[in-house]
């Protein structure tokens, strides 16, 4: 209860069911419904305007070779984005815990 | 009298449109779409070879207008306007289609009629931009594009019901395959007629600013035509598996590039010797037939030669542009960005920067136009100031020339590269690399930035049509063609009469003696470091208006001399430049800013003569230092001893 072990932010994300995860988090083929984008508004905008907008269902696709930006499949469309502003980009916590598929 | 169809209670407002704006002037039609929705498919399809490209007034947006053929009375000209997503005036693109669309854009008349392309296999999406387009309540007809893509997948829709729901009339098309286009003429017969359908739309507009609602809005009208999206497309996540594998992946990209270089120079080589042949004949032919005359020489020594040098060139700048046309066309440009981001961003640029420095190899021009899509102002004003120093087709011919006449022809790379290409594959690699340090210094210095988002739609793999790139070619020749006719053409007739002005004793002077001739060698001083004699002098002065001149000019003043035999003008190179001097040329036309319209397009994007300036006095210091050094190195002899190992 003194909380000594005082996790880092990415690992209390990773480790808690609970706690929101980002787009850039999900693995290939897991799926992510989004909540928000924590992103300025004009860029924001934009996104929205590929599909990226809140309550669709996304789903990370293959990334450039050498850990470029990743494709990931939104509203019919295939759209690249880099990590950076993937990490910008909040699913909504899943009650059931976890969506992995194995 | 109106004409109202038994379609009950649709409101179809039909009837002659306002006399005053259509009966004088030509029926004026915009196309308007996202992008990868087909668009310029459909307006090559619709316009065939009658059109041209500008720029809208004002602003760097490219304006692509056409002729319509269509059977009614009047003509009907085509706008083809900017892909956009949304009608938010955010980029300078949303910008004009706004203003073009409202009827604001000074010269342009306010469009009589819309035709809004959509991709159907993304229906829901591209729906979105129906909402903004519809509330202008101008004659508007929906075309859904890619049919063929739909039925094969497993995808339909309604179309009447759509049409219904939209107030709009609908045609599912393929523009690729020219499938349903002549619903498109009917249409645009219709409204040119005067006679304009326009119902009331069964599911009211949302607001426009809200995405979301806007994005409801294209899902329930999508839900009540009976869309059903079609299957993921299989055989782009196939291909994808192979372009954007980690290690298959890049492979193939440096293939790819390495074949376009090989081939450029294997394929084009019989055609260009054939053309040669035929030029030089002919020179021959109108030299025969002519008397001995001034008004002779200047037409074969001035006219025929020096032109006739560059047209030469021709066959190799289409096969370049034929190649960037069918990696654009077919989709795998997109996935090369995305391969590329990584490596720019360690140079502070994106992705997006990509895309306009590619199509700098082919030219600066249209290259410093598409840097409008990077979104970042100090991203974009960087690519400016490096795209021109990416090979463009202008130096292809300098290449060509100094390479075939000095670089001897060996198998480098077994049958897949030869020396010849390597050296010219070089020089690209050199040309890139001066752009991307150019590029670090910039973004960690004046240019200094937060790192801006890369976002790219990847659109699905294509087969590129003969068509599209048909009307790509035609195009290009005719640019370059009109070049040669205007700029090429006014320097070799001036050329020609400095090498034969001032008269001794009423004959025309030795070049030396010429006027061109004390321009050279008051030069000399100044490029006999870099191993230039004040011939090269002459033909490098000449190149400030376009780089390809010099080929030009040095065809006319060896012609003029004489000394032209068989082999031509590469012949006369090789008596004219130390080996030192022919590689510091290739250097120096590598790094310098030889050319006018970069330099007038620089100063329009900039908005001043800063940056241009700037450019300008950076890329002639930069290939002067580099062409000294380059023909200290070469000419004391380590290539000699290179060899040797």
């Amino acid at each position: 209860m003194m909380q000594l072990n005082v996790n880092t932010a990415a690992d209390a994300a990773r480790n808690s069911a609970f706690a929101p995860k980002t787009l850039a988090q999900l693995g290939r083929g897991e799926s992510g419904v989004l909540d928000h984008l924590d992103l300025p508004d004009d860029i924001a905008r934009r996104l929205m305007e590929l599909g990226f907008l809140p309550g669709q269902e996304i789903v990370p696709a293959r990334s450039a070779p050498g850990g470029g930006p990743r494709v990931y499949r939104v509203d019919g469309s295939e759209v690249a984005l880099r990590r950076e502003t993937a990490s910008r980009l909040i699913l909504r916590s899943i009650s059931k815990g976890d969506n992995r598929k194995t | 009298m109106s004409d109202c169809h038994d379609c009950g209670n649709c409101a179809v407002v039909a009837g002659p449109l306002p006399a005053g704006r259509s009966s004088a002037r030509s029926h004026v039609v915009a196309i308007i779409g996202p992008p990868n929705s087909g668009k310029s498919t459909l307006f090559n399809r619709l316009t065939g070879l009658r059109q041209k490209v500008a720029n809208f007034p004002g602003v760097t947006v490219e304006q692509r207008v056409g002729r319509a053929r269509t059977r009614g009375v009047r003509e009907v000209i085509l706008v083809d306007l900017p892909g956009v997503y949304s009608l938010n005036p955010r980029s300078e693109d949303e910008q004009v289609t706004r203003d073009v669309l409202a009827g604001e854009m000074p010269g342009i008349p306010k469009p009589d009629a819309v035709l809004l392309i959509l991709d159907c296999t993304n229906l829901g999406r591209h729906l979105v931009l129906a909402a903004p387009i519809l509330a202008l309540k101008l004659p508007t007809l929906v075309i859904l594009n890619m049919a063929d893509d739909l039925a094969s997948r497993g995808g339909k829709v309604d179309t009447a019901e759509l049409a219904m729901q939209l107030g709009a009339p609908v045609a599912l098309i393929s523009a690729a395959k020219g499938q349903g286009v002549e619903k498109v003429f009917q249409f645009m017969e219709g409204t040119a007629g005067g006679t304009a359908p326009l119902s009331a739309p069964k599911v009211e507009l949302p607001v426009l600013r809200d995405i979301p609602k806007c994005r409801q809005w294209a899902q329930q009208v999508g839900y009540g035509a009976a869309y059903r999206a079609p299957a993921p497309p299989l055989w782009t996540r196939r291909l994808d598996a192979i372009f954007l594998h980690p290690v298959a992946g890049i492979a193939i990209f440096a293939v790819v590039v390495a074949a376009v270089f090989q081939t450029i120079f294997s394929l084009a080589k019989p055609i260009m010797d054939g053309l040669q042949a035929l030029i030089e004949t002919s020179g021959h032919w109108i030299e025969g037939a002519l008397p001995d005359s001034v008004i002779r020489s200047l037409l074969v020594d001035g006219v025929w030669h020096g032109v006739g040098s560059v047209i030469v060139f021709l066959p190799q700048i289409l096969l370049l542009f034929l190649f960037i046309g069918i990696l654009e066309d077919s989709g795998y440009l997109a996935r090369a960005a995305l391969i590329a981001d990584r490596s720019m961003a360690k140079f502070g640029l994106q992705g997006k920067s990509f895309i306009p420095l590619l199509s700098a190899y082919a030219c600066a021009v249209p290259a410093i136009m598409a840097t409008r899509t990077i979104e970042s102002k100090r991203d974009r004003l960087a690519t400016i100031l490096i795209a021109p120093l990416m090979t463009c087709s202008a130096r292809l011919p300098v290449y060509t020339l100094i390479i075939a006449a000095f670089i001897p022809q060996h198998p480098l790379l077994g049958p897949l590269l030869g020396t010849q290409a390597g050296a010219l594959l070089g020089l690209y690699v050199l040309g890139f690399a001066a752009a991307i340090v150019t590029a670090k210094v910039l973004k960690s210095s004046v240019l200094k930035s937060e790192r801006t988002p890369f976002v790219l739609e990847m659109p699905p793999y294509r087969m590129p049509t003969l068509r599209s790139l048909g009307i790509r070619l035609y195009d290009r020749s005719k640019i370059f063609l009109h070049r040669a006719g205007t700029v090429i053409l006014t320097v070799a007739i001036v050329l020609w009469v400095l090498l034969h002005l001032p008269l001794h004793n009423g004959k025309a002077p030795e070049i030396g003696q010429s006027f061109a001739g004390m321009i050279g060698h008051a030069a000399e001083p100044v490029i006999k470091p870099l191993g230039f004699n004040w011939k090269i002098g002459i033909g490098l002065i000449s190149s400030l208006a376009a780089r390809e001149v010099i080929v030009g000019t040095l065809g006319t003043i060896y012609s003029v001399e004489g000394t032209e035999d068989s082999a031509g003008l590469r012949h006369a190179l090789q008596n004219e430049l130390s080996p030192g001097g022919a590689v510091a040329l290739l250097i120096f036309f590598a790094f310098a800013m030889q050319c006018m319209s970069t330099v007038a397009v620089v100063r329009r994007e900039t908005g001043g003569w800063k940056w241009p300036a700037i450019q300008f006095v950076y890329m002639t210091f930069l290939a002067y230092v580099c062409a000294l050094a380059t023909n200290e190195v070469v000419g004391s002899g380590v290539l000699k001893v290179i060899a040797r190992l």
